[in-house]
């Protein structure tokens, strides 16, 4: 247990497509998951590919990728070590990082087919007892079902995997087997549920799943970029050119499906939803 | 005692090239009584490390001088023993797991090297630096597994693969450190990645050809743990079948952990083969409410077939990370009176355990390191009585457990000498504070962990090598060690063990006292296990491996920022504080030492 806090620092020996020895000043050097959806890949269809561009453009740099699984050393082994400058999609806090001012909000989501009208609006719900539960192991909602005493119904979804050789096993196989009727109810990360629901007119419910006062799990999450911890002149520019390019950028995540929150400042000023 | 084990000694001097010609006695069986020979990781299949070799006596060891060294070509942690076969010492290394054959007829000259071609996302998914256990010799071949869960076959005179066969996916987190055991004509092989979910396995192969012969799971279905008709029989409250599944909550006993990655021990008499599973899955216990059976439990097979015919489980629905590996040591122990034939194991959660090694049957129960989560073993049921404070909790602050989650004692094996009866063992003295979540991030999406702080055990000390009397449950002697005691230990019948530090020290002791005797500084920390054998010129040598890693030397190893204290799983903060990059560097080299 814990070892997901282990950061191994280690020479990688593996082939992977690292860009030439670039200009720094012509390129936004990303590190990019190569099989994720509805983040990053490859053909560069994700929503942080569409953000790259837009980020590129507003910069005046082209877009230079480092395939990388975001996966556990892929900060030690390619953000720290030069191949390339920027994680587009982390949450804030997250310390193995210099992370940007958070650019969106979001969460985790119940999702279930609508032919089922289960109409579960939280974890309290009765028919979460019974009721088929697929979960990402260890995410908050798995913590919440644990302290709830929900577990013999419930069926584990690793977030490890490997995109280069077991792409089929991303995160989203959790929303495609509820589609596909395995499981009755998906609790997910918002934006892989409202992935399907935007781009893959898949007829599925979503509910944003509440932060509760009394537990120090949250469901919310603030999204930033990552930059190398020091490299504070790329965080400026990309904060200045989130800032400039917001409108721009919460289209691409409305396009996506992501439910966006408050941010959690606004929140705090009683704004509404932006 | 010590007439008889002379004469031993001198007749194994006569021994080895003949019994390495006659193909009959060429398997680990025959051979590891011949203690000019060291065939198997831990010497002998009762895993006691004890050679009878007494050359080396407390008197003239001061007189012990480094005969020679040899560089394995690798920067990580170097754990495990060489071996020595007739006239060659066979060499292994951390990742990517070189192998040499070493030439000790001629000048230690390499007769051939052999390097496993790995597949590399190994390399991320492994936990705790890239180790390597070591080896195995039977029948003309060396018997290895590697990093990225293959389990190969070397001719031993050439270094040619015979065979290879996957044994783990390392895309799935599946890796293997250990080295395995053979016993007749199987190698049996573990399983490590319990931090991915990986379920745990023991698999036997057919060392003539790698075929598979069984596969006995940790959790899950009765027919997966091959459970044997009068399984804990004569134990019946420390679990029966259908607890594989029944201990645990949905489907969670598939991804429920119970990896195999310690040392293996046999007896072949009762036709037992002896090891223990690693920590539950996922690392969450709210998330795996129950025992959680058959995790952190000592095991006991018919290596013929893998049906278990007892099962122990140490520590029921773990949160702490107490994985329950380490090694089993078998000694026919005198107890009360009655003489027993004893099962030995001193495990991460600091309680050292005496078993009747025939059935399971509790004997003695008792802390040997700082332990405060549980008070005591309870005989009767055979489970820890627990402080529920210490008790850790997503979300929650839990501080001050003591041992902290690298145990009173990680992979160090210990030693048994029968001529002193005492166990000798490595241990660590450190404990933990679980602090508040910390946000963490995978495959895109955000998730919240625990981050661990270890801090120094009482005293201070990180280390402290102790001989231990298995009969009552007591410390006899101890020597307070800086750094954690993460190098095994050898007991000799000159009444010496050796063991190393993490600074780098190689030490010899007295047997009965522990004064030390001699000392000398190498080139990296000691994490390996010290052996000994007869040279061709039959002096006795004692080899050990230098090359500081492991948990607790990866930061040094890996070179990892000091400003990431709970990098490592929290191992960055306490060895920079504890002056670990101060006392010594990284880098593989084998030792041999002898008499001047």
């Amino acid at each position: 247990m814990m070892r997901d806090s282990l950061a191994v620092a280690l020479v990688f020996l593996g082939a992977v497509s690292s860009p030439a020895l670039a200009d720094d000043a012509k390129e936004l050097k990303v590190c990019g998951d190569p099989s994720n959806l509805p983040f990053s890949n490859e053909k560069r269809e994700g929503l942080e590919n569409k953000i790259a561009d837009v980020l590129a453009k507003d910069l005046g740099l082209t877009v230079a990728y480092t395939w990388w699984p975001h996966q556990r050393g892929v900060v030690k082994r390619v953000l720290n070590t030069g191949r390339c400058d920027v994680m587009l999609g982390i949450p804030k806090g997250y310390d193995p990082v210099l992370w940007t001012k958070p650019y969106y909000r979001t969460g985790y989501v119940i999702a279930y087919r609508k032919d089922r009208k289960l109409k579960i609006h939280n974890l309290d719900d009765p028919q979460l007892k019974t009721l088929k539960i697929g979960v990402q192991v260890n995410t908050p909602p798995h913590d919440a079902l644990g302290q709830r005493g929900i577990a013999d119904n419930v069926v584990g979804y690793q977030l490890m995997f490997d995109s280069n050789y077991h792409a089929e096993d991303y995160p989203g196989k959790l929303v495609e087997d509820l589609l596909a009727g395995s499981v009755d109810v998906a609790l997910v990360w918002g934006p892989i549920a409202g992935y399907f629901a935007a781009k893959q007119a898949a007829p599925i419910e979503i509910v944003v799943l509440e932060d509760r006062p009394d537990s120090s799990t949250p469901f919310a999450f603030d999204i930033s970029m990552g930059v190398k911890k020091g490299n504070t002149a790329l965080k400026d520019k990309l904060e200045d050119s989130i800032a400039r390019r917001h409108d721009e950028i919460v289209h691409i995540l409305k396009d996506y499906g992501v439910p966006l929150l408050p941010a959690a400042d606004d929140k705090a000023r009683g704004k509404g939803a932006r | 005692m010590m007439l008889k084990s002379s004469v031993v000694a001198v007749i194994a001097t006569l021994v080895p090239v003949a019994a390495h010609a006659q193909a009959t006695a060429d398997d680990p069986m025959s051979l590891q009584s011949d203690d000019a020979q060291w065939v198997i990781p831990a010497k002998n299949y009762s895993a006691t490390r004890f050679s009878t070799l007494n050359k080396i006596t407390p008197d003239n060891v001061k007189n012990l001088k480094v005969s020679w060294s040899m560089s394995t070509g690798t920067n990580q942690g170097h754990e495990g023993a060489p071996l020595v076969v007739g006239s060659t010492m066979y060499v292994h290394s951390s990742y990517p797991n070189n192998v040499y054959a070493v030439d000790l007829a001629k000048d230690a000259a390499i007769k051939w090297k052999y390097t496993p071609k790995q597949d590399a996302r190994a390399v991320p998914v492994a936990c705790c630096d890239l180790v390597h256990r070591g080896l195995n010799y039977a029948k003309g071949k060396i018997l290895m597994s590697t990093l990225d869960g293959q389990v190969i076959a070397l001719d031993a005179k050439t270094g040619k693969e015979l065979w290879k066969v996957k044994n783990g996916d390392p895309s799935k987190g599946e890796t293997i450190t250990a080295a395995g055991l053979v016993v007749k004509d199987k190698y049996i092989v573990g399983i490590s990645g319990g931090e991915f979910g990986v379920r745990g396995h023991l698999t036997a192969y057919d060392i003539n050809n790698g075929n598979r012969l069984w596969r006995a799971y940790s959790t899950g279905p009765d027919e997966e743990l091959l459970l044997a008709a009068d399984f804990n029989a004569a134990n019946p409250h420390y679990g029966q079948k259908g607890m594989g599944t029944s201990t645990w909550q949905g489907d969670a006993w598939k991804r429920g952990g119970g990896t195999t990655w310690g040392w293996y021990s046999y007896d072949p008499a009762l036709n037992l083969f002896y090891y223990s599973t690693g920590n539950p899955g996922t690392w969450n216990p709210d998330q795996r409410l129950g025992d959680n059976k058959w995790s952190m439990t000592i095991w006991a097979r018919d290596p013929d077939t893998g049906m278990a015919h007892w099962g122990y489980q140490m520590t029921p629905h773990d949160a702490w990370d107490y994985d329950g590996v380490n090694e089993s040591i078998l000694a026919d122990l005198t107890i009360e009176g009655k003489k027993v034939q004893a099962l030995v194991h001193f495990d991460r959660n600091g309680f050292a355990y005496t078993m009747d090694r025939t059935n399971g049957t509790l004997l003695v129960a008792e802390p040997f390191a700082h332990v405060n989560w549980a008070s005591k073993i309870d005989k009767k049921t055979g489970r820890p009585v627990e402080d529920m404070s210490k008790r850790t909790r997503q979300g929650a602050v839990t501080k001050d457990i003591c041992p902290n989650a690298m145990g009173g004692k990680d992979q160090q094996p210990a030693a048994f000498s029968p001529r002193t009866g005492l166990f000798y063992v490595p241990t660590n003295n450190m404990c933990m504070d679980y602090e508040a979540t910390e946000v963490k991030y995978t495959a895109g999406a955000p998730y919240v962990g625990a981050n661990v702080t270890m801090k120094p055990g009482p005293g201070g000390d990180l280390g402290e090598f102790i001989a231990w009397d298995a009969t009552t449950g007591k410390k006899v002697w101890g020597i307070k060690e800086k750094q954690p005691c993460w190098g095994g230990a050898l007991a000799t019948a000159g009444d010496i063990v050796f063991y190393g530090t993490m600074d780098g020290w190689f030490k010899a002791v007295h047997a009965k006292t522990g004064k030390l005797l001699w000392k000398q500084k190498v080139g990296s920390g000691i994490v390996g296990a010290p052996m000994t054998f007869l040279g061709p010129d039959k002096k006795q040598y004692v080899a050990v491996y230098s090359g500081v890693g492991g948990w607790f030397g990866l930061p040094v190893s890996q070179d990892l920022p000091s400003n990431d204290p709970y990098a490592a799983l929290g191992a960055v903060g306490l060895a920079y504080k504890n002056g670990l990059d101060k006392a010594t560097t990284k880098g593989g080299e084998v030792y041999v030492f002898a008499l001047e």
